[in-house]
């Protein structure tokens, strides 16, 4: 029986780790995650999970340790932000590289300099090539089971993949709202027990993690990287499938709003998404076919679905809540790349927005979709990348 | 040996077989050779404790041989040997001469 | 489960770290690692910093190490042997594991003093049951002789070449030893591997304290000392007897020297031999040789002191 509860994001992912249960946490504060792990520690002082803690001193020895906790052989969590995900960025590439199923709670912050402590999505988006997959989140309810979904996926005996999930910092880090919890049981026998493989505490069989391999295999074994990642779609949508059964809730590998028909689309991830569809709504209401796209898998980027989701539209805009300066926006790359197969493709916009926690309002959405109802008819781009919501 | 493919690899470059050095041969690189003089030998057994490579092969606590496959000539076992009055056990030559 | 540390007895054993690894002919660090292995009995699992003897031991499919082993990065094999030994509690807890295992990280000077230094930190102060053994060659060797901070006084090397102008390393080492004791953890000692038998003993008293542990030893490298392939054991007994690598341990915060040479040899017996002091004798460098000397005085007299007031 679904519960009904009022919570922050933190609050929803921090209960989701707790209802697993996993082997080990590692544990390191930083705004706004800090709220999330202290919960989860204090889980652990009362007793109500079996998780041993590594209070570390650095998310670098943090990420460390639970790469040697995983490659002991066990269920491993931690949750950063930001900085902290930065100051991960080697390990990452070894938690992916020595395939361990690390879950991560990744609470979206900006990064320094100047320092700031609000929502963005830099930090993710610069973690984007290290081997991880990454399940993107709405709101509380999204991050909450994208995190108990994230074990299954990760620990899939194809996949052993590390998983980030994403949420915005603050805006749904720290904002109370509705949701449903699913039962301690019921999530525990979702996820089920952990599968060992290769465990480096196997001390009959012991094994050598994390070699110097050259120009002899190291071609091959990315080869092989490569390959994990084109399973982890039909992953996500089994493990999705059975999640649905459960609680009643319908994920894919991105989400569609009122696309089916539109002439222009927005493609954003999170929470700005909910903001973006009551907008879309308006315009429908004035007779201009307008929808959205939002992806949930960034990570493996699922390009043919994106395309086929999108083909039909006169004018798409690409909404990046981070920048690749000098570069398009992230998300927009992969889009654009998406439908460069296609014969006939969408014009692109490209907008970054919301940086350091800027708010993304409904007029900032209204400007997109009036620009894109322009371009559709016009058929001409002006710019292609822009700011919005910038003081000039 | 045919090189692996990418499909032969083990997941994560994890390598299963503990001790798998051993089939790597090391005594090529030697350019001076550890000669062993069992006459001269008191079986201190210092030669096997300090040689870095493994070289020095001990059965029941009794020193025998050198493993030249993988000794690399490095010379400590003779520096270190005490002998027997004043005669070295062990004794370094040049490879090849 | 103690081992008898003879070497009849030792030598009966299964080598934990096989020939076939590729550390350089008459390297240290192998026979620092043999030794540390062979002092116990009980199953151990290793963690090693990326270095000379982490990319030398298991490159491809060839591994020397017979025991569980993991290598991350650079900068924190203590941080990484903390969540497997984290692990391991775990799984003891839950009941999934019941054998007594014992945890122990490798890192040469670079990873632990330098790089590595606040993964070390925040593992000792954790408190996690393992052994941290730091194989102190004095320089980054891996990368090819680079200064860090356990560089002696007045060595050359690639970074602090001994020029026309500048003779060396103006900086004295760190003692790490000294500041691992201050994070009041119950075993920190120094070791040589000359001293084969007081380094397994304290390998095999730290395995029986529960807690953190650090061990220092020092670890020859005849490429960046540049001296013969044959005298890792004979420099590291000079570093012993000279006083410059004294063989201490404290334990619970007491003091006490466990190899006190016969005769105190001055440095230059030490220096001598070696390459990357040459210019300390050169007339102009007189001076430098002298503060050498007297810091070890010093630093004798300390340590004297400490184990005497304890």
């Amino acid at each position: 029986m679904a519960k009904v509860v009022a919570v922050t994001g933190n609050e929803a992912c921090a209960n989701a780790l707790r209802q697993v249960n996993p082997d080990v946490c590692g544990i390191y504060p930083i705004t706004p995650q800090t709220d999330m792990m202290q919960r989860f520690a204090s889980y652990i002082a009362d007793g109500k999970v079996d998780t041993e803690s590594i209070l570390v001193e650095s998310e670098h020895s943090s990420m460390s340790a639970c790469i040697g906790a995983a490659a002991a052989g066990g269920r491993v969590v931690t949750a950063t932000s930001s900085q902290g995900l930065a100051l991960m960025w080697e390990m990452l590439h070894i938690a992916s590289g020595d395939r361990l199923p690390i879950i991560m709670p990744v609470v979206n912050r900006a990064l320094s300099a100047p320092l700031n402590i609000h929502g963005d999505h830099s930090d993710a988006m610069g973690a984007r090539d290290t081997g991880w997959i990454q399940l993107w989140s709405e709101n509380g309810q999204e991050a909450y089971d994208n995190t108990i979904q994230a074990f299954r996926i990760g620990e899939h005996m194809e996949i052993r993949l590390p998983v980030m999930v994403c949420l915005d910092g603050f805006i749904i880090s720290h904002s109370i709202e509705r949701m449903e919890y699913l039962e301690d049981q019921e999530v525990r026998d979702f996820v089920g027990p952990f599968k060992n493989f290769l465990p480096l505490l196997d001390l009959d069989k012991p094994k050598s993690y994390g070699p110097l391999i050259l120009t002899d295999l190291y071609h091959e074994y990315k080869r092989a990287q490569h390959e994990v990642m084109t399973k982890v779609k039909d992953v996500v949508l089994d493990v999705a499938k059975d999640f649905e059964k459960l609680s009643g809730r319908k994920y894919g590998i991105f989400e569609t709003y009122r696309l089916e028909d539109a002439d222009i689309a927005i493609v954003i991830l999170n929470s700005a998404a909910g903001t973006t569809k009551d907008v879309i709504d308006e315009f429908r209401d004035k007779g201009i076919k307008a929808g959205l796209l939002k992806p949930r898998l960034f990570r493996p980027f699922p390009f043919e679905e994106v395309a086929e989701a999108l083909k039909h539209v006169k004018a798409v805009c690409v909404m990046d809540r981070a920048d690749s300066f000098g570069g398009y926006g992230p998300l927009f790359m992969e889009v654009a790349s998406a439908l460069y197969p296609l014969e006939r493709k969408p014009l692109l916009l490209n907008k970054v927005y919301g940086l350091g926690g800027r708010d993304y309002l409904p007029s900032h959405a209204a400007q997109v979709l009036t620009e894109l109802h322009d371009i559709s008819r016009s058929g001409k781009v002006n710019v292609l990348k822009e700011y919005i919501g910038v003081r000039e | 040996m045919k090189p692996k493919g990418w499909k032969d690899l083990p997941p994560g470059s994890v390598v299963l077989e503990g001790g798998s050095a051993a089939k790597f041969k090391t005594g090529s690189w030697r350019a001076f050779r550890p000669i062993w003089k069992d006459e001269n030998c008191i079986q201190c057994l210092f030669c096997w404790i300090y040689c870095p490579d493994m070289a020095v092969k001990v059965k029941d606590g009794k020193r025998g041989d050198f493993d030249y496959d993988y000794c690399k000539g490095c010379g400590i076992c003779a520096l270190e040997c005490p002998g027997k009055k004043g005669q070295k056990a062990i004794v370094m030559t040049e490879e090849g001469k | 489960m103690a081992t008898t540390l003879t070497l009849k007895e030792l030598s009966k054993k299964e080598d934990r770290f096989t020939h076939g690894h590729r550390m350089c002919s008459g390297c240290g660090a192998p026979i620092v690692v043999k030794i540390a292995l062979m002092a116990t009995d009980y199953p151990v699992v290793i963690s090693n910093a990326t270095g000379c003897l982490e990319v030398s031991s298991c490159i491809s499919e060839f591994t020397a190490w017979n025991v569980p082993w993991i290598h991350t990065a650079f900068e924190n094999a203590a941080a990484t042997l903390s969540g497997v030994e984290t692990m391991y509690r775990s799984l003891k807890k839950q009941g999934k594991m019941d054998r007594e295992v014992k945890f122990i990280a490798f890192g040469g000077d670079g990873g632990t003093y330098d790089i590595g230094f606040q993964s070390l930190s925040g593992a000792m102060e954790r408190g996690h049951d393992m052994i941290y053994i730091c194989y102190d060659n004095g320089a980054y060797m891996n990368t090819g002789i680079q200064r860090s901070s356990a560089t002696p006084l007045g060595a050359d090397t690639t970074t602090c070449p001994a020029g026309s102008v500048i003779p060396g390393k103006l900086r004295s080492r760190k003692n790490l030893t000294k500041i691992m004791a201050a994070h009041n953890i119950p075993y920190v000692a120094q070791a040589s591997p000359s001293h084969w038998q007081d380094f397994a003993k304290k390998v095999q008293k730290a395995h029986e304290i529960k807690g953190p542990k650090f061990i220092n030893v020092i670890a020859p490298c005849n490429r960046g000392w540049r001296s013969k392939t044959n005298d890792a054991i004979l420099l590291s007994r000079l570093a012993v007897n000279t006083c410059y690598w004294p063989l201490y341990e404290i334990e619970n915060g007491t003091t006490k020297i466990t190899v006190t040479p016969k005769q105190k040899l001055p440095i230059v017996d030490f220096l001598k031999p070696q390459g990357r002091f040459k210019h300390l004798f050169s007339p102009e460098n007189e001076g430098l040789l002298t503060q050498v000397q007297d810091e070890i005085d010093r630093e004798w007299e300390k340590l004297l002191k400490e184990a005497k007031t304890d």
